[in-house]
């Protein structure tokens, strides 16, 4: 049992999570009953190892990103653990980082003064400069570096957040719906980068999503989580090299089975 | 930006026209409400003799001190207060208790403590504007998105660099809203304040002509009053231009 722990980068040990309802609130919730009204997360388990990436799906609302703060330390479990590399978390790191679902760019700093936040502060200013406009070529926002958040497309914000997560060199990358509000064009460019990404950096990446498509595009693995509370309702390794075409055999018929197990009943 | 002065221009000069026919059509004796002419011949008579300016710059320079005191004490304890709950628990109570209290209230004590002359109009200004400082410090700080202190957690933000990097610049549209409006209601505390306290500043203007009748006088010292308070917000809406300010009225 220890060794399995050590093996695995994260390991998510029977995870609960309940919120305390206001009472207020628990007379319009008509349907649920009080006990099962606050429990989002029963008994949620899973390890992942090193260097994997491993993408998310469930549907709206069934916790996955309370998920995704408890392991990332933002947030206690009301039950069972989070382990990385084998410790407790207690807290989040900088080793561990995030990108929200809500826009996480601070509005009043620039592109540039952004990412430098990742670097920290005890560093020497040509150094962090150029670090900076590397990453930010990385992610295809040379040149932009000046621009302040409001001055950026939707899509260019998002590719700024990831910049200021790798430059850290982050262990583990945690994507809460990131590209969720953008729009379908900028959204198949930011799958493509994504892959690359993984590639370029030793990392471990964990992607909520709600697009059944970019997790099947992305993941080594997709975990998804039921309806609320949410338990995993199927793990599924997909070992297909990249780029992958959705419209072959083996990932159509897993996107069949996704659809399924979801209760969806379309024709593809 | 001309479109805004024209504006200006012409919402004024309508003013004038109404008040200068209310005044003849109605003979309205010159104690009671003087003409426009008289005002203008008034403003004249005190810019020539310096008095509009000495008591203007009397009475913005307790409001520039007064304030001054206010905003270097009052944002930083905001700052504090809107991130420690223990100390908030503590010290709300105390606030909310103070700041119902009207400044003028404040004037016997004011000239018993200081004296005349300046140092008790300058501790008014300061109470009028602390109070409510402190309040909207706090609350600005209180509603920083949550995720913006997230990423700051999660890149290991904390101490002073968190203030400098995330808590003041993310408050601050606020806070500056917050200082235009209490720059107002300091704007309008000095000149009662100046009618009581002290002898000179456009409060006692306002007063002293008054005593000797001068009506057109009087109301151009109120002219004066309302064209300073126009100005200084003015000047604080420059700074919600700033770059690192400007965000938050262009965000979506
Ligand atoms: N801070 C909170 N307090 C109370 N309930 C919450 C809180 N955060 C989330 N929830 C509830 O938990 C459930 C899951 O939310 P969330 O994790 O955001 O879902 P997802 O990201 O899968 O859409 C929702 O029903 C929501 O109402
Ligand atoms: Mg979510």
């Amino acid at each position: 049992m220890e060794q399995v722990e050590t093996l695995n980068k994260i390991e998510v040990c029977n995870l609960q999570k309940c919120y305390k309802e206001r009472r207020a609130k628990k007379r319009f919730h008509t349907q649920c009953e009080a006990q099962e009204d606050c429990r989002v997360l029963d008994g949620l388990s899973f390890s992942i190892p090193a260097g994997c990436f491993v993408c998310f799906i469930g549907p709206s609302g069934c916790g996955k990103s309370t998920m995704f703060r408890i392991i990332s330390g933002f947030e206690r479990p009301s039950g069972g653990k989070v382990l990385i590399d084998g410790n407790q978390v207690t807290g989040p790191s900088n080793k561990h980082v995030c990108v929200f679902q809500e826009d996480g760019l601070f509005p009043w700093f620039t592109a540039r003064q952004n990412v430098a936040i990742g670097l920290g502060t005890n560093s020497n200013e040509a150094h962090v400069q150029e670090t900076v406009d590397e990453y930010l070529e990385l992610v295809g926002l040379a040149g932009f570096g000046d621009h302040y958040p409001h001055e950026l497309s939707g899509g260019m914000r998002r590719r700024a957040e990831v910049a200021r997560a790798l430059i850290t060199n982050p262990e583990i990358l945690f994507m809460d719906e990131p590209f969720g509000a953008l729009d379908f064009v900028t959204r198949l460019q930011m799958r493509e980068e994504m892959v690359n990404v993984h590639q370029m950096f030793d990392m471990t990446i964990l992607f909520i999503t709600h697009d059944i498509d970019e997790a099947l595009q992305l993941g080594d693995r997709i975990i998804m989580l039921s309806d609320r509370p949410s338990t995993v309702a199927w793990d599924m390794e997909l070992d297909f090299p990249h780029p992958r075409d959705l419209s072959t055999s083996p990932l159509k018929e897993i996107r069949k089975e996704i659809y399924y197990k979801m209760g969806l009943h379309v024709a593809l | 930006m001309a479109l805004r002065y024209f504006g200006f221009l012409l919402i004024f000069s309508l003013l004038v026209l109404v008040w200068h026919l209310v005044v003849t059509l109605f003979d309205v004796p010159e104690y009671v409400f003087p003409k426009p002419v008289s005002v203008a011949k008034a403003i004249e008579e005190m810019i020539q003799s310096g008095q509009l300016y000495r008591n203007s710059v009397a009475s913005l320079f307790r409001v520039t001190c007064g304030f001054y005191m206010a905003v270097v004490t009052a944002v930083p304890l905001g700052l504090v207060l809107g991130r420690k709950s223990h100390l908030r628990i503590f010290l709300n109570p105390l606030i909310q208790f103070l700041r119902p209290i009207s400044p003028l209230a404040w004037i016997p004590i004011a000239l018993m403590w200081f004296g005349i002359g300046d140092r008790p109009a300058i501790f008014l200004i300061f109470l009028s504007s602390f109070f409510p400082l402190v309040v909207f410090t706090t609350s600005s700080v209180l509603s920083i998105r949550t995720t913006y202190l997230r990423v700051a957690k999660n890149f290991g933000l904390n101490g002073l660099d968190l203030y400098r990097k995330v808590i003041l610049p993310a408050a601050l549209p606020d806070i500056i809203t917050g200082i235009r409006i209490t720059l107002g209601t300091a704007w309008l505390v000095i000149v009662a304040a100046e009618m009581i306290a002290v002898k000179s500043g456009l409060g006692y203007l306002i007063i002293d002509a008054r005593n000797s009748l001068r009506m057109d006088k009087v109301v151009a010292g109120m002219v004066a009053i309302g064209l300073i308070g126009l100005v200084l917000d003015h000047i604080i809406r420059f700074l919600e231009r700033m770059p690192s300010v400007e965000w938050s009225r262009l965000r979506r």
